[in-house]
């Protein structure tokens, strides 16, 4: 075998390691999701397939593959196809940069979280080509208020990620963890956690900012004109994204793979493990969520994003700055 | 008034209140049963399918007084019926639209002889619309399935009629 075949059939290798875990943690994920909600409103949610309904995921998927796609014949048809590929897509190279433990990451590049962000940007184009390709009003609506939403929050994002930017000094999201070992930077950096959550919530067209697809009165946003595998593949992006987002959260905040205390019992405990433990707690408070909160006016959104969160957060970031600067703490590298 | 109001937004109060009740809520006993392998209780007076009944020496106790017909609002209940070789007058026909019907009780409360009844079973759906086309042959063959209930049922129901 010629050296670039077994170099590509290598990193294919760990490519397909990294992504069917994730495709099967997004099946899984949308079944606590679905079971979380149940259990709020005390409903027993999907319990029927497989052991605790755990394979619900699966009947969905394999129901939808069986589903024919129906392609309006006023849409923009390469883009109408283009769109759902592109969320999911775009949900899964993210996972790239995604440090599981010390050695355990795929690309180890030196600009990981900017790379992140670069890609969660990206995303909202699925949803714009989405609206747009289908040619009809709902769709549209839908996609423009995603548009806004998904761009005003991340301006928020942004800023909260310098904020951990300052405490690092690296953009890597090993070192990120590694400057963690100490004390986890939800304990400094409290507000900003919080505010992630929220702002992650809206980046994700989660409840209570689903506007996109609120479905009182956008029917499904921009999902309306969408079935069968190419509905599910908007669906599986969307959780995917979801995954990120929690991901993104208990790396910059909870410490990533670290465990919590260094003593007997979690110590052993392999790394990835605690990673992913970080990850279904924060998913758990995503779907609580989901459960008790009304949607929010599209007008309360924005007021929320540019008015509220964005002036918090770049207040954090001079205090943080300012406070590692008089007590001379900031990182050298 | 405004203070106390800013930092409850500030502390989301309300927010964590919620979430703390819907954390012990979701541990509560569930309002909702595991239907298809679990079954809530019918009541006895229940309109679910008809049936109609016969005597315990197997006659049956439809006499084709067509009341049930008269009376039915939806005009489901189709009767014809002859006078039989022993000089009794019995159905030749008795159908029921149950695609027409509307479940309202009136040809239970009707019948003189409690021979048309309308039973606790109440998953009757099929994959076609003429197999809801219930004649007599398919009355009966109810009313001999759920014999035991529906006697029971209008035994239990019997100190209100």
């Amino acid at each position: 075998m010629p050296e670039y075949a077994s170099i590509l059939f290598s990193e294919v290798l760990k490519i397909l390691m990294l992504l069917i875990p994730v495709l099967v943690s997004v099946a899984m994920i949308v079944w606590l999701d679905r079971r979380v909600w149940a259990f709020v409103q005390k409903r027993r949610g999907p319990n029927v397939v497989g052991p605790f309904g755990l394979l619900q995921s699966l009947a969905d998927a394999l129901k939808y593959i069986f589903k024919e796609i129906i392609i309006p014949a006023s849409s923009n048809k390469v883009i109408f196809i283009l769109a759902p590929i592109i969320t999911m897509t775009l949900a899964l190279i993210s996972w790239a940069v995604i440090p599981f433990s010390e050695d355990f990451v795929l690309a180890d590049i030196n600009v990981g979280i900017l790379y992140l962000f670069a890609v969660s940007s990206l995303g909202v184009y699925g949803i714009i080509m989405g609206g747009w390709a289908s040619n009809s009003k709902y769709p549209f609506l839908g996609a423009i208020r995603s548009a806004a939403q998904m761009v005003s929050y991340e301006v928020s994002i942004g800023i909260i990620i310098i904020n951990v930017l300052l405490c690092v000094g690296s953009l890597n999201l090993s070192d990120i963890v590694k400057a963690q070992e100490n004390v986890w930077y939800i304990i400094p950096l409290f507000p900003m956690f919080v505010i992630f959550f929220i702002s992650a919530l809206a980046e994700t067209n989660r409840p209570p900012f689903d506007l996109p697809e609120a479905e009182a009165e956008l029917v499904a946003g921009y999902q309306t004109e969408y079935s069968g595998m190419m509905y599910a593949m908007f669906w599986l992006g969307e959780y995917a994204n979801i995954l990120l987002m929690c991901a993104l959260g208990s790396i910059l905040f909870l410490g990533g793979w670290l465990t919590p205390i260094d003593i007997f019992p979690f110590n052993v405990i392999p790394s990835p493990i605690w990673l992913i433990l970080k990850i279904l707690l924060l998913f758990i408070l995503f779907a609580l969520v989901k459960a008790i909160v009304p949607r929010y006016r599209y007008d309360q959104l924005m007021r929320l994003g540019w008015k509220v969160f964005l002036p918090l957060s770049l207040t954090w970031v001079v205090l943080t700055a300012g406070y590692l600067m008089y007590f001379d703490l900031l990182p050298v590298n | 008034m405004k203070i106390k109001r800013f930092f409850k937004t500030i502390l989301m109060i309300d927010f964590i209140t919620g979430l703390l009740i819907a954390i012990k809520e979701s541990f509560r006993q569930k309002k909702t049963i595991n239907y298809p392998f679990e079954k809530g209780s019918v009541s006895p007076r229940a309109r679910g399918e008809h049936a109609l009944r016969r005597y315990p020496n197997g006659e049956e106790r439809c006499i084709a007084c067509k009341l049930c017909e008269a009376v039915c609002p939806a005009q489901a209940i189709t009767i014809e019926s002859q006078e039989r070789s022993d000089g009794s007058r019995k159905t030749t026909r008795y159908d029921i639209d149950m695609l027409k019907c509307i479940y309202c009780g009136l040809c239970e409360q009707s019948c003189p002889v409690d021979a048309i009844v309308q039973g606790p079973n109440f998953e009757f759906a099929t994959e076609t619309r003429e197999e809801l086309y219930y004649n007599k042959e398919k009355l009966l063959e109810n009313g001999d399935r759920w014999e035991s209930i529906l006697a029971a049922n209008i035994n239990a129901d019997s100190s209100h009629r």
